[in-house]
């Protein structure tokens, strides 16, 4: 059984971070460039971290699957970032960041972890201008704030709707610093396939070159992953097409926890599905929720009329009746489930019934149509390049769809796995968000990761490791990790079966949306864990992967990931239904309140559960670590 | 509301470029599409061509792509002859089949250029892209030493031009659309937007002297002020840049005869 020791500092929570900082070991300046330190993955949470620990001293190799840095998918959030700035005067500090963080997650994430995030967002608003990030701006040339769903001040910063693409070639652009002045080796097209342990700590890693099929070993004195989270396990999803979990997923086989996979957020602003060839589902971003209003016809006869021709009597604003304190901003999961009911009573409009108006009428009637183009004008262009509607004139049809993984590796609160030497950053961890992130705290929560705590928390370890000590990639246990890759490669292009990887992806996908989706319950639960062994054994029998292992090959590299998501699929559902209890995203319908809210089991489930990997066909061992409320009274949510 | 003539399915023929492996000789080789959804995208066409020709036994056709939204710059396909195919301020993956019409022959190939060679069928080797940005395309700041964020005043103006720059999603559409293969509006975009900001002033000569130096050593041509590139830029950055970097351009060149400012003063921590 893994040992969870979640090293929280001891002392009152406003100082454990401070604290930490001044007790934990340090690697001293001459010694720092005799350690290696793999990076996979160049998001926010991976380039930040890679820029950084360079600029240290550290010698990084920072692995990505992309063809550059710039593509990882962080590069997609939309709507912005938050800090505890109380730049607007309105009430807003470092407690109440924290606070927020902590309630919206429904008590499922660790105090200490929230924190410690809340207090070094701050610093991150400081570093991302002086890096040249084009924040919004008031005329005196002050930054300027919007607010977001979840939080009752305005402390969200933003670049148009581009704001993870600006702090994403932020942090690239810190990477390409630390790359021309020699201090990172970039490796692009390299897919890590495999984690080597070398003695219980991780050492190194096995990457595919994706353009030429080489396998090579790699070893390091630690290796950190910041790979993004697992949401593909549900084919459709807002996440990029190339999004996997196999770094991940490989990490947890060799003996890493995976912490609350079950917790997925659903992000409620979506375009809908459209037809069955759909490859990806398109966020809008949430930041439409200050202005649009969100409602369903009254009638179900209504829900085929053109919006315009809902006299507004006949309109039900649902969010805005059933929580008038927060009305359409309040959180993602409650947002998500709301539509999700009006669409169950029948009144969901469009042709196939599974979408909400967000409409933006009222919005344009008080600010004009320019400062709604000023303040949202990409959106709606996106909108409209999608479905060929111009959503100045009409609602925008919305449904929820998959966004963001809350759960991941478990990690510490030096966010180091069970596994020495490996640590997690970002969505690929699962320490800051609970059973449900806020909105526009993503990219806080990556670049807090990668700026502003591992370049701290990897010197504790590595000071116990002898400068020079790192194993040479030719030992037994690299080669033995390469001959496994080798051998997983071999049997993906020798199945030669009937079906391409994306059948089998999609399949996987309906059984997860239809069974561990929005909403959860234990016979949907049962019946997926009892689909998906046999879909994941008609996949290496079944699956037709064309082509070599020597050219490059997407049908070989997308088969592996689909691979690790059939396995990943069946842990997610086990963790659902292990977890009786509803919080947050995690709704399981044997337990709401009347009004169909969350009901949470504070004294059976107020834990995180991290599951240990027990062998090949042997059911994997459900760790628990207790989560301690010492400074906030855990509450029933209450956006009302 | 979406017009009428959008929810009828058509066939087309896709005349793909396909191309084994850098330096094979490549052919366009035709395929049918049919029965296609106008509100499917371009991409997920080959999506489902992919597949079909997956179960036929043949090797799919290679393309890149990731976020399928505009944003990450991935997808890089000549579509008809237009880089990012006919629409104006969209990515490939932002092509949607209604914008063809019923029988077309819609011809795909990789982004062209001597600089972008290509890996295999659509995908091309862009990391001459990095190389640019790694000798210059940044501000220095360690971690840690930034000041106060508010201490640093913006007027709106000048942070709504930087971010009209900043929009690039480096994709190397601009390379493809010109005739020359010049990498200017890329560059120019990265200069701009930084040298339009207070913070970017310190290293403002630096920077346009480094990035400009590595451009012309990776091949790219030179601008001959055709516009091509912003006509074909998804996200309709303005040529106006280009000559902003030129006049950055020329003046840190003055200034650098008479002050210690080197082109090589690049990589930052060095």
């Amino acid at each position: 059984m893994a040992q969870l020791d979640s090293k929280i500092p001891p002392g009152p929570l406003a100082d454990k971070w401070r604290r930490h900082r001044a007790d934990i070991k340090l690697v001293n300046p001459s010694n720092k460039r005799k350690y290696e330190v793999i990076v996979v993955g160049a998001g926010l949470a991976g380039a930040s971290a890679a820029a950084t620990m360079a600029e240290l001293g550290y010698r990084v190799k920072c692995f990505v699957f992309h063809d550059s840095p710039r593509r990882a998918h962080s590069i997609a959030a939309q709507g912005g970032i938050n800090a505890a700035k109380n730049y607007q005067n309105d009430g807003d500090s470092v407690h109440r960041l924290f606070y927020d963080t902590i309630k919206g997650g429904d008590y499922r994430s660790r105090e200490a972890n929230t924190h410690r995030l809340a207090e070094v967002s701050v610093n991150i608003i400081d570093q991302c201008v002086a890096q040249g990030v084009p924040f919004a701006r008031e005329y005196g040339g002050l930054l300027a704030n919007r607010s977001f769903g979840g939080a009752q001040v305005s402390r969200t910063f933003y670049a148009r709707g581009q704001t993870g693409q600006q702090l994403l070639l932020g942090a690239y652009s810190a990477l390409s610093r630390m790359v021309g002045a020699g201090g990172v080796q970039l490796f692009t097209f390299s897919e890590m396939l495999d984690l080597v342990v070398v003695d219980g700590h991780a050492k190194g890693i096995v990457v595919r070159d994706l353009r030429t099929g080489e396998i090579t070993r790699h070893s390091a004195d630690a290796v950190v992953l910041a790979t993004g989270g697992y949401g593909n396990v549900f084919n459709l999803s807002t996440y990029a097409r190339g999004s996997n979990a196999t770094a991940i997923w490989r990490a947890y086989r060799r003996g890493a926890c995976f912490a609350n996979p079950c917790f997925t957020q659903i992000h409620p602003t979506c375009i809908p599905v459209s037809g069955d060839y759909q490859s990806k589902l398109t966020l809008m971003s949430e930041s439409l929720r200050n202005d649009g209003r969100i409602w369903v016809p009254k009638r179900k006869e209504d829900r085929l009329k053109a919006p315009g021709e809902i006299a507004e009597a006949d309109r039900d604003y649902y969010l805005e009746r059933m929580y008038p304190a927060f009305g359409n901003l309040c959180p993602r999961d409650i947002a998500s489930r709301a539509a999700q009911r009006v669409c169950d009573e029948g009144r969901g409009v469009g042709e196939t019934g599974l979408g909400v108006y967000l409409d933006f009428a009222e919005a344009i009637g008080r600010l004009g149509e320019s400062a709604v183009r000023e303040r949202y004008g990409n959106l709606f262009d996106i909108y409209h390049e999608i479905t060929n509607e111009n959503a100045y004139r009409v609602p925008m049809r919305i449904f929820p769809a998959v966004h963001y993984t809350m759960g991941g590796l478990w990690v510490d609160y030096n966010l180091m796995s069970n596994l020495p030497g490996l640590f997690v950053l970002g969505e690929a961890n699962f320490s800051d968000h609970g059973a449900n992130r806020l909105g526009a705290s993503a990219l806080m929560q990556g670049l807090a990761d990668g700026y502003f705590v591992i370049p701290y928390t990897i010197g504790n370890y590595l000071a116990t490791q002898k400068p020079g000590s790192r194993p040479a990639p030719d030992g037994a246990e690299f080669r033995a990790a390469e001959e496994e890759v080798r051998g997983r490669v071999a049997r993906l292009l020798g199945a030669m079966g009937g079906e391409p990887v994306s059948r089998f992806h999609k399949r996987l996908g309906a059984i997860m949306w239809k069974s561990c989706g929005m909403a959860r319950n234990r016979a949907g639960l049962e019946k997926a864990l009892q689909e998906i062994p046999p879909l994941r054994e008609e996949f290496w029998k079944n699956v037709n992967v064309p082509g070599s292992g020597e050219t490059l090959n997407q049908s070989l590299e997308q088969a592996g990931r689909v691979a690790d998501f059939l396995e990943l699929g069946e842990l997610f559902c086990r963790d659902a239904l292990a977890r009786e209890e509803s919080c947050g995203c995690h709704f399981r319908e044997e337990y709401q309140y009347p009004d169909g809210e969350c009901k949470r089991d504070d004294e059976h489930f107020a834990h995180v559960a991290a599951w240990e990997y027990q062998g090949e066909g042997k059911a994997p061992l459900r760790n628990v670590e207790p989560l301690a409320y010492e400074f906030t009274k855990m509450s029933v949510r209450n956006y009302k | 509301m979406a017009s009428e003539n959008t929810t009828r399915n058509i066939s087309v023929t896709v005349r793909v470029w396909r191309q084994a492996g850098p330096g094979a000789r490549g052919q366009f080789v035709d395929y049918p599409a049919r029965n296609l959804n106008p509100n499917m995208s371009l991409l997920e066409m080959l999506d489902v061509l992919n597949d079909e020709l997956t179960v036929k036994g043949e090797e799919p056709i290679a393309f890149a792509h990731d976020c399928r939204e505009g944003i990450c710059g991935t997808c890089s396909l000549v579509i008809d002859g237009k880089p990012h195919g006919p629409h104006r301020g969209v990515a490939s993956c932002q092509t949607y089949m209604r914008s063809f019409p019923d029988g077309a022959v819609i011809t795909i190939e990789p982004f062209r250029a001597s600089p972008f060679p290509v890996i295999k069928d659509l995908i091309t080797d862009r990391s001459a892209f990095d190389k640019i940005q790694q000798a210059g395309g940044f501000i220095t700041v360690r971690t840690g030493a930034a000041p106060e964020a508010n201490a640093i005043l913006v007027p709106k103006d000048a942070a709504e031009l930087a971010m009209d720059a900043a929009q690039c999603i480096g994709c190397g559409a601009c390379v493809a659309a010109c005739k020359n293969a010049s990498a200017m509006l890329f560059v120019a975009a990265k200069v701009s937007h930084m040298g339009l900001l207070p913070q970017g002033q310190p290293e403002r000569d630096r920077r346009v002297l480094a990035m400009v130096k590595v451009m012309d050593e990776l091949g790219f041509g030179g601008c001959t002020n055709q516009y091509e590139c912003s006509a074909a830029c998804p996200k309709l950055i303005s040529h106006d840049f280009i000559a902003r970097m030129n006049r950055d351009y020329l003046k840190a060149s003055f200034r650098a005869a008479f002050k210690p400012v080197t082109a090589t003063a690049g990589g930052g921590a060095a």
